[in-house]
């Protein structure tokens, strides 16, 4: 035991025998919480907020309080857990925690799921919620011998007595263990002990996503549930004026028309007759003074705005610099407005009663999903349950509450179970939208070719000015600026400013959320400027990584492993980009071909990860598969543009998806690492896009400045 | 009423004939598994096989498959244990999932009318369903296994 690492901070810890006679371990995660816990756990005596069970058959089950969005959580959460315990993997199962202040993600302090941030936020509390089932399991097995505890060791699923070599399965201790004492110490392992953190363990939700049996969001059913649909204003900010809904009533299946607050919802027998009677809807809406706004009137307030925002970073003199240089570097990025379109279009199942009130929903916000019930109902939190299901992706889109409160109000009005399902249009047209930004970017080179003053001016609108106002810090909000201000080059004056500008179109988070647009901003002008001095773009990255060894050690994997500087087929070309987001650490190059007529090819992007600990090397991969595939389609398709204060876009004919044809061969390469675990959901989006820019910027010889990317 | 067999039991619905097949099996028949994704022939989540033919479900009236034999993921094997979605299984194709069952019954129908498909046969079978997780590098993978699976059951 001695390269184990005692847990420097006392878990709380209860115990109990579960219902059906197993070990149920639950524990509060902050120091604060431990003495409102203790005393709770004194009169509760059963504490249902447990992250472990483990039956009497020897089943372990995992409570995941994440979501899974096709992340991998419900597969490296119980890893974590299995890790500590010395379980048995084929024991062990995942289900989702319900809501509950227990399951707090420390890093978001709410029960959510965002930011890259649940191995992260759960690496330890998880891990010690394993290792103190082992203790006691261990503490079982020896009073069960009447041997000393230190004589006797765990292994997958069993404790073996080591001199006699006699073992117990777990499941055969459940009943002693939940009545051994609290461990007083707790021992992590070392990551070097680690046997199935590290392993590409097969995923424990795969049978279910493969035979249809797995419940999303859009598959939930009860008992008298009725099915609706909500008409929405098509403009931003506009509202019902009046409505006619008698030919929708007379659809066969329509049971009820009301309005809410998004609007007309139509509540019918199933899907559609909802539609259906939605489509016969009459109405009248008040377009407001949101049906001025379009493309141009927002590129004109951004390009108003923009040389006038806050000053997130100052190093040295950058403007002085640049206004004294006769041969500044300048140029103009812009990207444009994103819908996350996932697979699965947004909906919600509520059924709330005089007594209660539950929830059935894909979301990645089970506090805020609680939260918007609660407002709605008037009822107390305990009264309002939260059952997570499967979600059809996330991305970012189901932090938001808006498709829960539309099934709370219809539920409330119509007094049954209520499931409303968006359609994609819905989903295209009312997204809270990957701001669109408008940049200013400019460079003055010293002799050497390497940049002395970089400045960069951001203007667009603030996901957090909506979301959290009070995390928005002297009118700047760090989303914008993330992948902008943190930029590692070794450049001595840098100035990077956020001006924002609210035009009225909603905006959200969207997977990898700042450095989505910020890496494709910064890593397209490097290279603009590295092309002005002569030089090649992996060189002059290395000459400026200057102290940042992660950023270099991906560049330098990637740049080898792709062959950087080899000769590559006739037509091709390479680019390359490197960013951190998440507390990871990725560089791609990306192998493109440009043709007039084909447009832009990409065949192969080569992909080097620095995530610190790799918990499962197949999901790393498949993480970073996910993100460059996420990032190639806004890269080479997408865009939102608004005409008349609405979304042009409506589906997937105008609003674009990558498909199997399109996709670029794509290989992963994790470099080994012992720091804390980064993130794996978003970090792998940020640098495909530049890198495929970069490598059309290598084929044409003009700079993509705006996406997508057009030839 | 309309009339269907859907994996292989026949069904008698008491359904306007006009509702498109994906909501007679979603909310009429509980066959959860095929999914709505776009509703218009756009994204192939609503995939499921019409006498062996991947037709999109959101698009096709019931009235018109009554009668016709109907797969649905439910219905491809008992167990999980088509070769196809034993190839699923051990690629671990699916992240979210939502797509998945489009997928699968589209290389079935692709492995039955070509057993060995080259890229070029597999980008043009499934270019028809979306995945927005990116899946498809482990979805080519994965045909190739189940096509290579199939063709060892055969010779043996
Ligand atoms: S739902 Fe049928 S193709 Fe998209
Ligand atoms: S696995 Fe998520 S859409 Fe394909």
């Amino acid at each position: 035991m001695s390269n184990r690492m005692e847990v420097s901070r006392r878990t709380f810890l209860q115990a109990s025998l579960a219902a059906g006679g197993g070990l149920l371990l639950g524990f509060e995660l902050g120091p604060a919480a431990h003495a409102e816990a203790a005393s709770a756990a004194s009169d509760t005596g059963f504490e249902p907020n447990a992250w472990l069970s483990i039956a009497d058959d020897g089943t372990v089950t995992v409570r995941v309080a994440s979501s899974e969005m096709g992340q991998g959580v419900m597969t490296a959460i119980p890893m974590l857990v299995a890790e500590e315990l010395d379980a048995n993997w084929k024991h062990v199962r995942a289900e989702f925690a319900p809501v509950d202040p227990a399951y707090t993600n420390p890093r978001l302090r709410s029960q959510a799921t965002g930011g890259s941030t649940a191995v992260r936020g759960f690496w330890t509390s998880v891990r010690e919620a394993g290792a103190a089932a082992r203790e006691m399991l261990l503490a079982a097995a020896a009073q069960t011998w009447a041997v000393d505890v230190g004589e006797c060791r765990t292994d997958a699923g069993k404790v073996v007595h080591t001199a006699s070599g006699r073992s117990l399965e777990y499941g055969a201790l459940v009943a002693t263990a939940a009545v051994q004492p609290l461990p007083e110490l707790l021992f992590l392992k070392d990551p070097t002990e680690f046997t199935l953190v590290g392993q590409s363990l097969p995923r424990l939700d795969t049978p279910a996503k493969t035979d249809g049996s797995a419940v999303f969001g859009q598959d939930v059913r009860l008992p008298g549930m009725l099915t609706a649909t909500v008409l929405r204003c098509p403009v931003f900010g506009g509202k019902l004026r009046r409505f006619d809904a008698q030919a929708a009533k007379r659809i066969a299946g329509v049971r009820e028309v009301l309005q809410i607050s998004s609007g007309i919802a139509v509540v019918a027998d199933g899907f559609w007759p909802a539609n259906l009677g939605r489509d016969a809807l009459s109405v009248e809406w008040d377009e407001g003074p949101g049906a001025e706004l379009d493309d141009d009137i927002i590129r004109n307030q951004f390009r108003g705005a923009v040389t006038g925002g806050r000053v997130v970073r100052n190093d040295g003199d950058a403007e002085a610099m640049l206004a004294a240089a006769a041969d500044a570097l300048k140029a103009v990025y812009e990207v444009p407005f994103l819908a996350h379109a996932c697979m699965e279009p947004m909906n919600a199942t509520a059924d709330v009663r005089k007594d209660g009130c539950d929830i059935w929903a894909p979301t990645q916000g089970q506090t805020a999903t609680q939260q918007t019930a609660m407002k709605l109902t008037g009822l107390p939190a305990e009264k309002v349950r939260v059952h997570t299901t499967f979600l059809g992706g996330g991305f970012g889109r189901r932090s938001e509450v808006d498709f829960i409160a539309d099934a709370v109000e219809i539920s409330i009005a119509v007094g049954r179970p209520v499931k409303v399902i968006w359609t994609r249009e819905d989903d295209i047209q009312h997204d809270f939208y990957r701001p669109a930004t408008y940049n200013e970017l400019a460079a003055v080179l010293g002799k050497n070719g390497l940049p002395q003053a970089w400045i960069h001016r951001i203007a667009g609108p603030s996901i957090l000015a909506r979301r959290f106002p009070d995390r928005v810090r002297d009118a700047a909000d760090f989303t914008n600026i993330e992948g902008a201000a943190n930029i590692p080059y070794a450049i001595p004056n840098v100035r990077v400013s956020y001006a924002m500008v609210n035009p009225g179109v909603p905006v959200g988070f969207w997977r990898s959320v700042g450095s989505s647009q910020n890496a494709f901003i910064t890593e397209c002008f490097l290279d603009e400027l590295a092309a002005a001095a002569g030089k090649d773009p992996v060189e002059y990255r290395r000459a400026l990584l200057v102290g940042h060894p992660r950023h270099e050690n991906v560049l330098e994997l990637a740049a080898r492993k792709s062959g950087w500087g080899s000769p590559l087929p006739p037509g091709r070309y390479r680019g390359i980009a490197v960013a951190e987001s998440f507390a990871s650490f990725v560089a791609q190059v990306a192998e493109v071909s440009v043709d007039a007529q084909q447009g832009i090819r990409v065949h192969r992007v080569v992909c080097a990860v620095d995530c610190g600990v790799t918990v499962n090397p197949g999901i790393i991969e498949a993480q970073m598969e996910s993100g460059i595939v996420y990032g190639l389609t806004a890269a080479l398709k997408g865009q939102i543009t608004i005409d008349r204060g609405r979304v042009r876009q409506s589906n997937f004919n105008d609003y674009p998806m990558l498909t199997i044809a399109e996709m670029p061969s794509v290989e992963v390469h994790i470099l080994p690492s012992r720091e804390d675990p980064g993130g794996v959901g978003e970090p792998g989006t940020p640098p495909i896009a530049p890198a495929v820019a970069n490598a059309v910027f290598a084929a044409t010889g003009r700079p993509v400045r705006r996406l997508p990317v057009r030839l | 009423m309309v009339s269907l067999i859907v994996n292989g039991e026949s069904r008698k619905l008491d359904i306007e004939p006009s509702t498109p097949l994906l909501w007679a099996l979603r909310d009429a028949l509980a066959l959860t598994g095929t999914k709505y994704g776009c509703g218009i022939a756009l994204c192939g989540a609503c995939t499921v096989l019409v006498e062996g033919q991947p037709a999109r479900a959101c698009v096709t009236p019931v009235s018109s498959v009554a009668g016709k034999r109907i797969t649905t993921i439910e219905g491809l094997s008992r167990t999980g244990g088509h070769a196809v979605q034993r190839a699923w299984v051990a690629e671990d194709v699916p992240q979210c999932g939502f797509c998945q069952s489009g997928q699968i019954l589209s290389a079935v129908a692709l492995l039955e009318r070509n057993p060995d498909p080259t890229d070029a046969d597999i980008n043009a079978a499934m270019s028809v369903v979306l995945c927005r997780c990116g899946t498809y590098q482990r979805i080519r993978r994965a045909i190739r296994v189940a096509a290579a699976d199939k063709a060892a059951a055969e010779r043996s």
